[in-house]
């Protein structure tokens, strides 16, 4: 690990100060907020994360959660994990998201880790993770391990010629199916970023994963109303049962209507390089009555466009089937 | 050891350079500024001065800032009940309590547990008076090595106060974060199931 200092931030104000001083928020950045820990200082023990100033976040009052005038739930960036899978509010509205939180990581780490450092998670790419091997993520120009090597776990959706890393994260899954938006302060001052904004595809410059920049921190997720008459569902598939990242994984949000589907809501995990909202899934499903052969067309239109590589092929007709199966559930 | 070599002279000048910066724990705090950046063999660490409480004792500290937790307690502290396994989160053998909650050791910083209260694997009971825990864990034979077995305990201990199910299945997910190499999983949940049912 690179020797850095470190200090605890005393207010939002100066966090956005200390980190506005770094070149970037992205791959390499001088500057690292730090709170639950769990992907940063694994990241930085594996040299792949090397910031010279670590600014401790713990303390600044951003672990509430909030009902929103208008029937929405703010959550502060600093809930960690397990109290939002557990939040009375988040189990009776949004059962979607608390089955997401509690399919990952383990009990030790959703105590730790919080809900903005899930939205910063980084990929599990073994070439990412091993500075001794090329990757355009962690080192731009240096070429990508992966489209020749192993591959299994990658994405197939999203790609590019420089970057197949799949997205790790379940909760970012059910946020995009929940349609959240991502609050950040930064120098600027506040803005809202809608989470199907919030992240960025791979494309020529895979270190770029997300709009944050050098200040910005983020302060809040906003949780819209649930819709009405929904049902919503999470499926995770992956190697184990538990502690596991997901080979694929569905989440959806349904609400029918005298049988036809008149809301829907689609999201895969584990397949894609960004958490992966399916609005070709969900032209599919609207409108249309809610059976076998509409789910089983839903899910080829998910996956019209992957691009398999060599070893993760299984993963097209995975997630299919995962999202077929998820759908299946919240029709029943 | 590479460009951090130091000697014990270096560590103890650089520490009363640092430790004004770290005392207060509040932001800005520029240790390493104050410390100037040196090239090759000549630079080193600026420990920072910190208090752990661990096991309802207050220490007293000078860490480098790259010191976990689980470092910080078996190389400092000499509680060497907590065990490294992975170092990265994912086998649980250093699990301990902050605040009364399970978390990794290793992937926490010393310096930011200060000001909560940490449990050890010491602090639960001692050969005397086992804890129930650690009882049911020699009843039921819940180990084969021995090394992941503090970290179980910590693990099931935290777990009873956490909304988990009754089932066993409930049990094996709520320890799957704690992974025994042996696999004397059977016994664990036994040694769970009890405490948890009587």
């Amino acid at each position: 690990m690179e020797l850095f200092t470190y200090a605890r931030a005393a207010s939002p104000a100066d966090a956005i100060k200390a980190a506005a001083a770094a070149s970037t928020a992205q791959q390499g950045a001088e500057v690292r907020f730090v709170a639950g820990g769990t992907t940063l200082l694994d990241l930085m023990k594996l040299d792949v994360e090397r910031p010279s100033r670590v600014i401790d976040i713990n303390h600044l009052p951003l672990a509430q959660i909030e009902r929103m005038p208008g029937g929405g739930l703010g959550i502060g960036a600093l809930v960690r994990n397990a109290d939002l899978a557990n939040h009375a509010d988040v189990k009776q509205g949004y059962p979607l998201l608390s089955q997401a939180l509690l399919s990952g990581a383990s009990g030790q780490l959703r105590n730790m880790a919080t809900t903005g450092g899930n939205l910063l998670q980084r990929t599990r790419c073994v070439y990412f993770r091993d500075t001794d091997t090329p990757c355009n993520k962690r080192q731009p120009g240096s070429g990508c391990s992966a489209i020749d090597g192993f591959n299994r776990t990658m994405a197939v959706l999203g790609t590019s010629e420089q970057c197949i890393a799949s997205n790790p994260s379940d909760m970012n899954v059910a946020l995009t199916a929940l349609e959240a938006a991502v609050v950040i302060r930064g120098i600027g001052g506040e803005r809202q970023v809608p989470i199907g904004d919030f992240f960025l595809l791979p494309g020529d410059t895979p270190d770029r994963e997300t709009v944050m920049m050098p200040g910005d921190l983020i302060t809040h997720v906003i949780l819209p109303p649930p819709q009405d008459g929904a049902r919503s569902h999470y499926l995770k598939l992956r190697d184990r049962a538990s502690y596991e990242f997901a080979l694929a994984s569905a989440a959806v949000v349904l609400a029918t209507d005298k049988g036809a589907i008149r809301h829907a809501r689609v999201a895969l995990g584990g397949v894609g390089t960004r958490p992966w909202r399916s609005p070709e899934a969900e032209r599919v499903l609207l409108g249309k009555p809610a059976t076998p052969a509409t789910f089983a067309a839903a899910a080829a239109a998910a996956l019209r466009d992957a691009k398999p590589q060599s070893q993760n092929g299984f993963k097209v007709e995975l997630a299919k089937r995962c999202l077929i199966n998820a759908l299946t559930t919240v029709a029943a | 050891m590479t460009s951090n070599e130091f000697t014990r002279r270096d560590m103890l000048t650089v520490a009363a350079a640092g430790t004004g910066a770290l005392a207060g724990g509040s932001f800005p705090m520029t240790p390493a500024a104050a410390a100037p950046a040196k090239e090759g063999p000549e630079s080193m660490p600026t420990l920072m001065d910190l208090s752990l409480s661990v096991n309802g004792k207050k220490h007293r500290l000078s860490l480098d800032p790259r010191t976990t937790l689980l470092d910080a307690l078996r190389e400092y502290l000499h509680l060497t009940g907590t065990k490294k396994g992975c170092d990265h989160g994912q086998c649980g053998a250093c699990t301990v309590h902050v605040d009364g909650r399970r978390v990794n050791s290793c992937l926490k910083l010393a310096v930011m547990a200060e000001g909560a209260e940490v449990t050890t694997i010491e602090g639960l009971g001692d050969p005397d008076r086992l804890h129930p825990m650690q009882q049911a864990f020699v009843e039921h034979d819940g180990y084969q090595c021995g090394y992941c077995t503090s970290g179980q305990i910590m693990s099931a201990v935290a777990m009873m106060k956490e909304p988990w199910g009754s089932d066993d299945a409930d049990i094996r997910e709520a320890m799957s974060g704690n992974i025994c190499r042996c696999g004397a999983y059977q016994n664990i949940l036994a040694a769970i199931r009890q405490v948890r049912h009587g």
